[in-house]
């Protein structure tokens, strides 16, 4: 049977105020004295009741294979537990999903978006295969023709006012449309209108920050992590029309999705895999996703996670704050900043030599995952300094690089 | 002197460019509020960039936008629930009539008088909370508590903006006396007593939301009833940013007693009446909650006046203010000849004695007021339950330390027993905070100002506020 998204109110958080009752258009929100609770046969997900909700208690989603009803859920003191599904029915739903949409699903990626990917993983020096233990990933759900349609739900800076660039964290929501995206993956988000030519925008992809069970678990929502791009030559400044489009996103916009995209560079599922993240800047989003993922999913994992992470300053370094409130037990960060006053410059290169011993020490272990994701800048300091532990340590980088590739160890997407 | 666009500056519904005196009177008020508001409103942090919500319309989308603003440039606006179309006044002598757009002449006074009480209740909130800034157990928190503030000053807006557009000169006097009462002042003290009671710390604070600003939301359901429409319709408004308040009360306790019984476990201590150890951990015994519920619970049901009122019974007949979801009650919306079972003490015991039902008004939303109470103390107790202890919160008799109605001349237990002066003197620090308990209370009142952290003696939220993480930065108190 096919999964459905069930909007539910969470009765431990909810304070019974009558306000989504009163807010509801179509009269699907009721209650008896315990609960207040959504009628599944009536609610047709307009949103409406979502803003005036003190609470944040409306804001409760379940997918489900037959909706809960509203005795049910009168009875409930807390929410249900997430029911698990498999990849089939997962699938299933996502099938509908595109097929509702009038689109295909396909086994590869489409030409537009296959060449951005290719051009990203150039440095990886050959053909990616994603970790076995990887989830079964979706791609090509939505496609140009039939996007979906995502609402915007939050959008704000992450980097300090007076810091030069200008990052956002976006918070997109699918609504009832099944939008199965793993870390690692990206979307694709097409601007309105045409170019000075009058063609269409080109498809601009950004890697989720999220993990798979969303921004908020359990939502049907995704985050991205923006950099407000202006180039500037002859002393003109140039917006860069899809970074400038998302950043300058309302709250309750509407955004045409394509995707997910991306089939290798994904996370190992099982618990003894080491993952060693390097990054700058924006690229730290499919890292944010990953290192989520397996907080929610496995605090207590024996496999380590290595994140080296470089910005220019810290006020530059997008998710500076929560990054610091990791426990150590459960991730090793090393940051980098290369335009600190009066320090030294620092790459992340320069972060990973320090760290030599303990790099070279997992590198060779099969259940360790490199990943490297940011500018294309940093594809050769890193190079160098994967070559210079290697040789430190008795290895070959040349070698291990082909060996971790092959077995779907080793991935890079620059830009 | 600066020029004011008031146009943009007080985001409204009610065409305020379109009406040049009112637009005047209220530009003469602003001066006046925003220096009370200086003065009076939060102490300190009136430069730090707060995460508020800031109401631009009235529709659901447009009531709840979020941003980083500084308290004193809050755009407190004027908004009004849209007009519903052929309403008619819903009770008394004139059900049926279309509701007034007007102020009927001969309710001028009862009217005026009506709004300013509730008036005077806003900005008084204001002033009794201005201290808690500066021990917030959180940046969370400390938002929270200014989102509750600006609103109770947006609330004294609602009000002088209907007594300006409606009535007059006194209407003016009035708005202006509104600034000029302090709480607690001896001299112009606030109207009513419970407003002039200091709010010292955050558990009276939780407290005080829950129990105090309910009263504010069964006052604004009955007054939203109002066949005077523009009345009804501020007040409609006004209970969407209410329900704010009582979910900082209802989730802040909630959230107490959710640290204290996780203390308890992790220490292994079973017994709830083993004070000293469990304060040890530096959390809140459940019997010190159950005490600041007695007194809050107590001071609030205070607020609804005289259970028997002819003043109440005279504001239904004119069709001034109704009942609670009078639209819902099945009667003949005049109680003619109905009657209402109001608990009484004859001969020296409780009962339920049938009267008039248009006397027993005030009795009435007090009752529907201890209803909706229960409901949220029962979420508490789901949360004690859950962890295993056992003990069960109360809510008191509602004889219990009364100073206004007919217990006001009685000393009665929480249970509802009733005991002698020299009795009560001698007990009542069973039932209500001693200062030894004041004294533990205001100890555990250190600000905490890390993103995402939290005091010991209170839980972290289930959900923040806006979807945003429990470590967003809520507060920016440094810009
Ligand atoms: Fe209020
Ligand atoms: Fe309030």
């Amino acid at each position: 049977m096919a999964l459905k998204r069930q909007h539910l109110i969470d009765p431990e958080v909810c304070i019974r105020c009558n306000t989504c009752e009163e807010t509801c258009p179509i009269d699907a929100v009721t209650h008896n004295e315990d609960n207040y609770v959504v009628d599944p046969d009536i609610c047709n997900y307009c949103m409406d009741c979502i803003s005036p909700c003190p609470t944040g208690a409306i804001d409760s989603w379940r997918m489900v294979k037959a909706a809960y009803g509203i005795e049910e859920q009168f009875e409930w003191d807390e929410l249900p537990e997430e029911a698990e599904y498999t990849d089939e029915e997962l699938a299933e739903a996502s099938g509908d999903a595109a097929n509702d949409a009038g689109g295909v699903r396909s086994g590869s990626d489409p030409d537009e978006v296959d060449e951005i990917l290719q051009r990203a993983r150039a440095g990886q020096g050959g053909k990616a295969v994603p970790p076995p233990s990887a989830a079964h990933p979706y791609i090509n759900v939505y496609t140009r023709d039939a996007p979906a349609v995502a609402r915007v739900v939050g959008n704000y800076r992450i980097t300090e006012s007076q810091a030069g660039s200008d990052i956002h964290h976006v918070v997109l929501d699918f609504g009832s449309q099944a939008f199965p995206v793993l870390e690692g993956q990206s979307i694709g988000i097409i601007p309105p209108g045409e170019d000075a030519r009058g063609r269409p925008h080109h498809v601009r992809l950004y890697s989720v920050a999220s993990p798979r069970d969303g921004e908020r678990p359990n939502h049907n929502n995704v985050a991205l992590t923006v950099k407000r791009e202006i180039t500037e030559a002859d002393g003109q400044r140039f917006p860069g029309v899809a970074s400038n489009y998302i950043c300058d996103l309302q709250k309750g916009d509407e955004v045409k999705v394509t995707g997910p995209f991306g089939n290798t560079f994904l996370m190992p599922n099982h618990p003894e895999a080491n993952i060693i993240m390097v990054c700058t800047g924006t690229g730290s989003a499919p890292f944010r996703a990953m290192t989520e993922r397996r907080r929610r999913r496995m605090a207590d994992a024996p496999g380590k996670l290595m994140l080296f992470f470089g910005a220019r300053t810290p006020q530059e370094l997008p998710y500076f704050g929560p990054l610091r409130k990791l426990p150590e037990r459960f991730i090793d960060i090393n940051l980098a900043f290369s335009r600190v006053p009066e320090q030294p410059r620092e790459y992340v290169q320069d972060r990973m030599r320090l760290r030599s011993t303990d790099v070279a020490a997992l590198l060779p272990d099969e259940n360790t995952y490199l990943y490297i994701c940011g500018l294309k800048g940093m594809e050769d300091g890193v190079k160098e300094a994967l070559e210079a532990i290697c040789s430190e340590h008795g290895l070959d980088w040349t070698v291990l690089a082909s060996t971790m590739r092959e077995s779907g160890r080793f991935h890079v997407e620059t830009y | 002197m600066q020029q004011i666009n008031y146009d943009e500056l007080i985001p409204n519904n009610v065409n305020l460019s379109g009406d040049r005196r009112l637009q005047r009177a209220l530009e003469k008020w602003h001066p006046g509020y925003i220096d009370w508001w200086m003065s009076m409103g939060p102490d300190g942090f009136q430069a730090s960039q707060v995460y508020l919500r800031t109401a631009v319309s009235v529709d659901p989308k447009g009531w709840a936008n979020f941003g980083f603003v500084k308290m004193p440039d809050y755009r407190w606006g004027i908004f009004l629930a849209p007009a519903e179309e052929g309403r008619t006044v819903g009770f008394g002598r004139h059900k049926g009539e279309p509701a007034w757009q007007e102020v009927p002449g001969e309710y001028r006074a009862p009217l005026r008088r009506l709004i300013s009480i509730q008036g005077d209740t806003e900005p008084a909130s204001v002033e009794q909370q201005r201290h808690l800034g500066k021990t917030a157990p959180s940046l969370y928190d400390m938002r929270n508590l200014f989102q509750v503030n600006v609103e109770e000053g947006r609330h004294l807006w609602a009000m002088v903006y209907l007594l300006h557009a409606y009535f007059g000169r006194d209407g003016r006097e009035e708005a202006e006396a509104l600034l000029q009462r302090r709480s607690g002042d001896e001299d112009k003290p606030r109207v009513l007593g419970a407003f002039n009671e200091d709010t010292p710390h955050w558990l009276a604070f939780f407290m005080f939301t829950f129990f105090t600003d309910r009263d504010g939301k069964f006052q604004l359901e009955s007054l939203a009833q109002s066949g005077f429409d523009p009345l009804s319709r501020t007040c409609r408004f006004m209970l969407t940013e209410e329900a704010h308040h009582m979910f900082v009360g209802e989730s802040g306790v909630m959230r107490v007693v959710q640290r204290t019984v996780d203390a308890m476990n992790e220490a292994g201590i079973t017994d709830p009446h083993d004070v000293n150890r469990i304060r040890e951990m530096g959390v809140i015994d459940l019997p010190t909650i159950q005490k600041y519920m007695n007194f809050h619970f107590s001071v609030s049901a205070d607020l609804f006046g005289s259970e028997m009122s002819t003043n109440a019974a005279n504001a239904y007949t004119m069709g001034l203010k109704g009942r609670y979801k009078e639209e819902k009650i099945d009667d003949d919306h005049q109680l003619h000849d109905s009657v209402y079972p109001v608990l009484k003490l004859v001969d020296g015991e409780f009962r339920w004695v049938e009267e008039p039902a248009l006397n027993a008004l005030n009795a009435r939303l007090r009752d529907d007021y201890v209803k909706d109470c229960a409901a949220g103390v029962k979420r508490w107790n789901k949360v004690i339950e859950k962890a295993g202890i056992e003990f069960t919160l109360e809510i008191p008799h509602i004889a219990f330390n009364r100073q206004m109605g007919q217990f006001s001349d009685v000393h009665a237990t929480p249970k509802g027993d009733i005991l002698d002066d020299a009795a009560w003197e001698q007990r009542k620090d069973e039932w209500l905070p001693s200062s030894d308990d004041e004294t533990y209370v205001h100890s555990l009142m250190k600000a905490v100002t890390e993103p995402g952290e939290y005091a010991g003696w209170i839980a972290a939220p289930k959900v923040a506020i806006d979807s945003k993480p429990g470590d967003f930065e809520f507060v920016r108190i440094a810009s």
